[in-house]
């Protein structure tokens, strides 16, 4: 019998054999911000240990940081001083870190692919449960608390579990529109918030073969959505292109090397894997979110569920989403009014999906009383955009555009939702005040959180193009 | 980290699926850097008091979402040392093991039923070394847990020390094979 993707690169990182499938995992990558990185640093010091390999360690501050008037720290002191800390520990520990005014800066999940750090065949840790992005390349990659961060740091090992596993397959085309995170809504859907829990999930088929590598990191980024740590995508020719020539690629020999190395990654077509999914691509509608957890979603065209016609274990969930998005049992998902959009996050800020919003947002304006906002993942993607005319499209239209960071996706800086704001979100949580206190928050495409920030309410982006 | 060996006391019920790590530590509440006294942030926006019981019973999938560490040192700071659910955001109850807090795993008809006993103000005692959970008179139900995890907790090992006093030959042998094979690693 053949082996998975997941065991494959599980064994190539084995630094001694454990019980119960519990390993020590060589790490060879890890990337650090400023949330999860303070505890791990004081506690090197306070245990006088410094970093076994320092060059493996990418530190960017993304979660707490202003997206405009990016010239200065951030306005809220404690937010100052958790940024000043991580660029403090970046020096003193001798960590390469990207300044919040710098071309390097961004969102961990953005730069890490954009700059060449995430390779094929590594393992890649980060304070940071959405790392399941980087899986799109091949890389074994999981998010790990700030205590398994310190551990990394000083012995680059960490003891993991060996997960189950699931292969996600994805047939058929995707229609005009519909995307990769339309498909990861689809699917936390009929699996459930914890449906790939303790399973490491590889998504293959036509219709991963056919995805950029954009989409694959917006399907690989959900799938802790599902409860799984683990995302994969075997790496492919789109792959390797994506890759070739950014600055921390290999280069010449190296990289021949590399290709040859890195094709060789990718299960067997006699492996077995634990659990399998198929997904006919070709009919998908575009999905939203209706409830407070992601797998609360539906095709847009579709109702908000009635409690009294759900299963009996189901009901008291329905009830207690609707009462916190106040939200009528019956009602059309059309008719939900928003006052927000945000179109950004580890998810889904990348140019392609920057490109999608903007094709909605041509010679359209944002619907009065919306108030509508474009975050790029990065400095990079941010400066490309501007190139590509795209923020020039934004700003005509109506919408903001800001510096790159996390933020309406997480709401540690100022960018948040008032209580009982409702916004349009391309993010990848919809989770009780996860973008402010008391906001609510509907998961979907940038090609939907466009066409929502355009109608004013939730709406199929295929009939305000003319494609419905 | 303390150690964990026996804890009694009396149990707060939240008995609620998917409780995520955002409900359990608000984000705006992340720019604080200390993992002390984080206990006044638990459950904010829920307004909960969980009164100081050492024991929280939840739903299931309780931490999924952000791996926020914060969100176990908050719950330690608000006095729990045990969680017990029908299952765990993976993230969550690694952290839980990393700080002396003990997630245990039981079936959804038992942690019902400590749901019920929890509400009843039963006291619990959760015992590690004979791994049981003892709610008011009933007797006592067994879990498991790994073994490794089980003499960390006990003991209250720290994880980073333990590999770099074990594991430093094995470490260097796997580095040497990987600059071989992998070389643009090592660049």
């Amino acid at each position: 019998m053949g082996g998975t993707l997941y065991d494959k690169l599980w064994d190539a990182h084995i630094v001694r054999p454990g019980e119960n499938g519990e390993d020590l995992l060589y790490i060879d990558r890890q990337l650090v911000h400023e949330v999860s990185s303070p505890q791990a640093f004081r506690a090197l010091g306070e245990a006088g240990r410094g970093l076994r390999r320092p060059e493996t360690h990418l530190a960017v501050a993304d979660h707490a940081v202003p997206t405009r008037g990016r010239d200065g720290a951030p306005t809220d002191p404690v937010a100052a001083a958790q940024v000043a800390e991580l660029e403090a520990n970046a020096r003193d520990f001798g960590v390469r870190y990207h300044a919040l005014t710098g071309e390097g800066h961004g969102i961990v999940h953005v730069i890490g692919p954009e700059q060449g750090f995430t390779l094929p065949g590594i393992t890649l840790v980060c304070g940071d449960s959405h790392t399941t992005t980087h899986g799109a390349f091949g890389a074994l990659a999981f998010g790990i608390g700030a205590s398994e961060c310190g551990t990394v740091m000083a012995s680059q090992c960490l003891v993991q579990k060996r997960a189950k596993t699931m292969r996600v397959e994805l047939v058929g085309t995707l229609p005009g529109w519909v995307s990769a995170k339309d498909v990861a809504l689809a699917l936390i859907a009929r699996i459930g918030a914890d449906g790939a829990r303790g399973f490491a999930v590889e998504y293959a088929g036509p219709a991963i073969a056919a995805m950029d590598m954009a989409g694959r990191m917006t399907l690989c980024n959900m799938t802790i959505e599902a409860g799984s740590r683990i995302g994969l995508v075997a790496p492919d020719d789109v792959t390797f292109a994506y890759l070739e020539g950014r600055p921390g690629t290999p280069k010449g020999v190296d990289w021949d090397k590399a290709v040859r190395h890195w094709k060789g990654l990718a299960s067997d077509s006699d492996a077995e894997f634990d659990r399998i999914e198929t997904l006919d691509v070709s009919a998908l509608d575009p999905h939203v979110t209706w409830g407070t957890s992601p797998d609360q979603g539906a095709p847009v065209g579709e109702h908000v569920p009635d409690p009294a016609l759900a299963a009996t274990g189901e009901r008291d969930r329905i009830v207690r989403a609707l009462a916190y998005m106040g939200l009528e049992p019956g009602m059309k998902l059309f008719e939900i009014a928003i006052d927000r959009v945000f179109i950004g996050s580890c998810t889904n800020s990348r140019i392609e999906d920057l490109r999608i919003a903007a094709r909605v947002a041509t010679g359209r304006t944002v619907s009065p009383g919306v108030r509508a906002m474009v975050v790029p993942g990065s400095a990079a993607t941010r400066a490309q955009a501007e190139a590509e005319g795209l923020a020039d499209i934004f700003r005509a239209a109506g919408f903001e555009w800001r510096d790159a960071g996390c933020s309406m996706c997480v709401a540690m800086n100022d960018d948040r939702l008032a209580p009982g704001e409702r916004c349009a979100s391309t993010s990848n949580r919809n989770f009780e005040g996860r973008q402010g206190q008391g906001g609510r928050t509907h998961l979907m495409s940038p090609a939907s959180a466009a066409a929502a920030a355009i109608t004013g309410h939730i709406a199929d982006v295929r009939t305000l193009m003319g494609q419905g | 980290m303390e150690p964990f060996t026996r804890v009694t006391g009396p149990a707060f019920s939240l008995d609620e699926d998917n409780i995520d790590t955002d409900v359990i530590y608000p984000a705006r509440f992340l720019t604080i850097t200390a993992r002390e006294g984080l206990g006044a942030y638990a459950f904010a926006d829920r307004k909960l008091d969980l009164g100081g019981a050492p024991v929280l019973v939840a739903g299931a999938n309780f931490g999924c979402g952000s791996s926020r560490e914060q969100a176990v040192w908050a719950l330690l700071g608000a006095g729990v040392r045990c969680v017990i659910a029908p299952g765990f955001g993976e993230i969550f109850a690694s952290n839980c093991l990393r700080n002396g807090v003990l997630p245990v795993v039981l079936d959804r008809e038992t942690v019902e039923g400590l749901h019920r006993s929890a509400q009843a103000g039963n006291v619990f005692t959760v015992d590690l070394h004979g791994c049981t959970v003892q709610a008011g008179e009933a007797a006592p139900v067994g879990f498991a847990i790994p073994e490794p995890q089980r003499q960390a907790l006990l003991n209250g090992w720290d994880e980073t020390a333990s590999i770099l006093a074990r594991d430093g030959e094995a470490i260097e042998a796997f580095e040497a094979r990987q600059r071989q094979t992998q070389p643009w690693l090592w660049r």
